[in-house]
């Protein structure tokens, strides 16, 4: 069992309310953007960039850097908002949101913003882009891996199911997916547009390594990460349960908050409940 | 008129093989037709860094945007109708958008697939790869020239679309010519009316130029390889100097080469001019020949059209 340091975990949480602030103030500012997928990826991704990952923000070509693929690309808002405070570009940036002229692009965009390894958006993509880095790694013996986070709802994309099976194929133990499981997608709750479950399973019988933890829980992604990296021979899932909306009340599990930016309201609600940032 | 032909495919193979030999940072990937497309052969050299994805053409090409992105140069090779439609978003997002270094080099395009029928025959694949930002679009005449463009292409960094037939087709070009992608190749030189070709209708177009010949109409012919970026200048000087054209391909009229020469004519030097291609519909199984006949693609369709060009010309 490892030892968590707890001041450690303390910042990584101060961390994620941080990206959270963001997020909500980007697509305030925006007027559109999905707020929703964006407050529940967050923990998972501050975890990887400020954790996890070897990486360098002053140095984003770094050949031996972890990859890293947001593949449910509409969470865009927290990944740039991590880019930023890990160093890609400056925080004041990120309210330039799909604006134009802004590097930030509605859906992350490989040729535009310093830090993005892949330009998603059209679900269903991102997996099968890391089985392709994650092939070159193994080509070139680098030893670097793949990171990449998928959405519920990205879960009815057959192609992922293509590439569940590619990654299985080639012994891609280099690969560790997360699966954003908030039981929402833009309908309605996933068992009740198209039923995923039961989705450790799906995924056992694609021949992956398969993780189930509480999104949420710093201390949980960590060790399953490293679970993960500890398997050899075959990729790693871990399926994240999360909360549509995390850290903002009146967003939790709120359907409407996928794609609809707050009103002024309701922003200024949002920001008193993530706590005076800066 | 009579011609040695050969298979595209074979020379393809043949290109891959030796670049795979010249360059390590050289993958292909195939979707469960390696022994049709003849990435067989590359396999079977370079089995590390040969990659089959089974039958699954949107995984292949975000498979080929993460190599690409991580500096590999991608082939991925499948029949043309699978290695376009089957996959557009993928190409769309993951390959023309981010500009990936992927060269995307299908077989069996159009109509002279035969047999399996209007499913397998597409002739649409030139308009939906040109209407991409980003994508170059690459009709090889011959398997001399096939070889030369695969060759060409591995040099260039970007999106490519390559399209090739099942057929062997005629070998019109001479292997120590030089390819240029920037530059359409005047096969035959003319006064009266210029015919335009790609692919497989350029010897068709050669055959219609012998024809006219001896009608007294002088015809130059032009292989137009390169529907994308299109050599505006060889097509306006061609238009300028014959006062007609005519455009022949095994594609779709709609949105093809032809439509792509009719914009760039509209738009620069307007002349009379006809397009040679495939009504607005699908096909049918049968054999080339017979494929050619009843869907407008003879020589003596190509013929037909001159003559009314010319008759508008006055």
């Amino acid at each position: 069992m490892e030892v968590y340091d707890g001041e450690f975990i303390t910042e990584l949480e101060s961390i994620a309310k941080k990206v959270r602030w963001h997020s909500i103030r980007m697509i305030y500012e925006a007027g559109s953007g999905h707020p929703g997928g964006s407050l529940s990826v967050t923990d998972i991704l501050v975890v990887l960039y400020f954790h996890i990952m070897k990486h360098d923000p002053k140095n984003p070509d770094w050949p031996d850097r972890d990859r890293f693929v947001l593949s449910k690309g509409h969470s865009a808002p927290a990944l740039y908002a991590v880019l930023a405070e890990a160093g890609y570009f400056p925080v004041d940036e990120l309210l330039t949101l799909r604006k134009m002229g802004s590097r930030l692009q509605g859906h992350p965009c490989m040729r535009k913003t310093p830090g993005v390894e892949m330009s998603t958006g059209s679900l269903g993509h991102g997996l099968a882009a890391g089985n392709g880095m994650a092939l070159a790694a193994k080509l070139d013996r680098k030893l670097y891996r793949i990171y990449v986070v998928l959405g519920d709802g990205e879960m009815d994309v057959g192609e992922n199911w293509e590439a569940a099976m590619l990654a299985s194929h080639y012994k891609l133990d280099n690969v560790i997916a997360y699966v954003d499981r908030n039981k929402l997608q833009l309908d309605g709750p996933t068992e009740k547009i198209m039923s995923i479950e039961p989705l450790a399973d799906k995924w056992k019988a694609f021949g992956w390594h398969v993780i189930e933890i509480n999104g949420h829980n710093m201390k949980e992604i960590i060790q399953a990460t490293n679970e993960a990296k500890s398997v050899k021979g075959k990729p790693s899932v871990i399926i994240c349960h999360t909360i549509k909306g995390r850290g903002v009340s009146f967003m939790e599990g709120a359907l409407h908050f996928h794609g609809k930016a707050p009103d002024e309201k309701e922003f200024n609600q949002a920001m008193k409940e993530l706590g005076a940032v800066e | 008129m009579t011609w040695k032909t050969e298979s595209q495919r074979k020379q393809y193979g043949r290109a891959l093989v030796e670049l795979g030999k010249e360059r390590s940072d050289i993958v292909v990937l195939d979707a469960d037709l390696s022994s049709s497309t003849r990435t067989s052969d590359f396999a079977a050299t370079f089995p590390e860094r040969f990659f089959n994805v089974g039958i699954a053409e949107q995984n292949m090409m975000d498979t080929a945007a993460g190599l690409a992105a991580s500096g590999k140069t991608v082939f991925a090779s499948t029949f043309a109708v699978f290695g376009t439609g089957r996959c557009y978003d993928q190409i769309r997002q993951s390959i023309a958008y981010p500009q990936l270094n992927i060269k995307i080099v299908a077989s069996h395009a159009g109509i002279t697939v035969g047999g399996d029928g209007a499913s397998h025959q597409i002739i649409e694949d030139i308009a939906l790869m040109r209407v991409l930002p980003n994508m170059t679009v690459i009709v090889p005449v011959d398997s001399v020239e096939t070889y030369k463009v695969i060759k060409a292409i591995a040099k260039t960094k970007g999106p490519v679309y390559v399209r090739m037939g099942r057929a062997d087709v005629p070998t019109l070009t001479d292997e120590n010519a030089t390819f240029e992608m920037k530059n359409a190749s005047v096969m035959r030189d003319g006064e009266d009316v210029t015919l335009i070709g790609c692919g497989i209708m350029v010897s068709r177009c050669l055959e219609a130029a012998e024809e006219l010949a001896k009608h007294g109409v002088d015809a130059r012919v032009i292989n137009l390889h390169t529907i994308k970026p299109l050599d505006e200048k060889t097509i306006v000087k061609a238009a300028r100097e014959t006062g007609g054209v005519v455009t022949a391909e095994e594609h779709s009229v709609i949105m093809g080469m032809g439509s792509a020469v009719a914009l760039c004519l509209v738009e620069n030097f307007h002349v009379p001019m006809k397009r040679v291609g495939i009504p607005d519909t699908f096909g049918e199984s049968g054999s080339c020949n017979e494929l050619m006949e009843k869907y407008g693609l003879t020589v003596e369709h190509i013929v037909e059209a001159a003559h009314d060009v010319l008759k508008r010309k006055k």
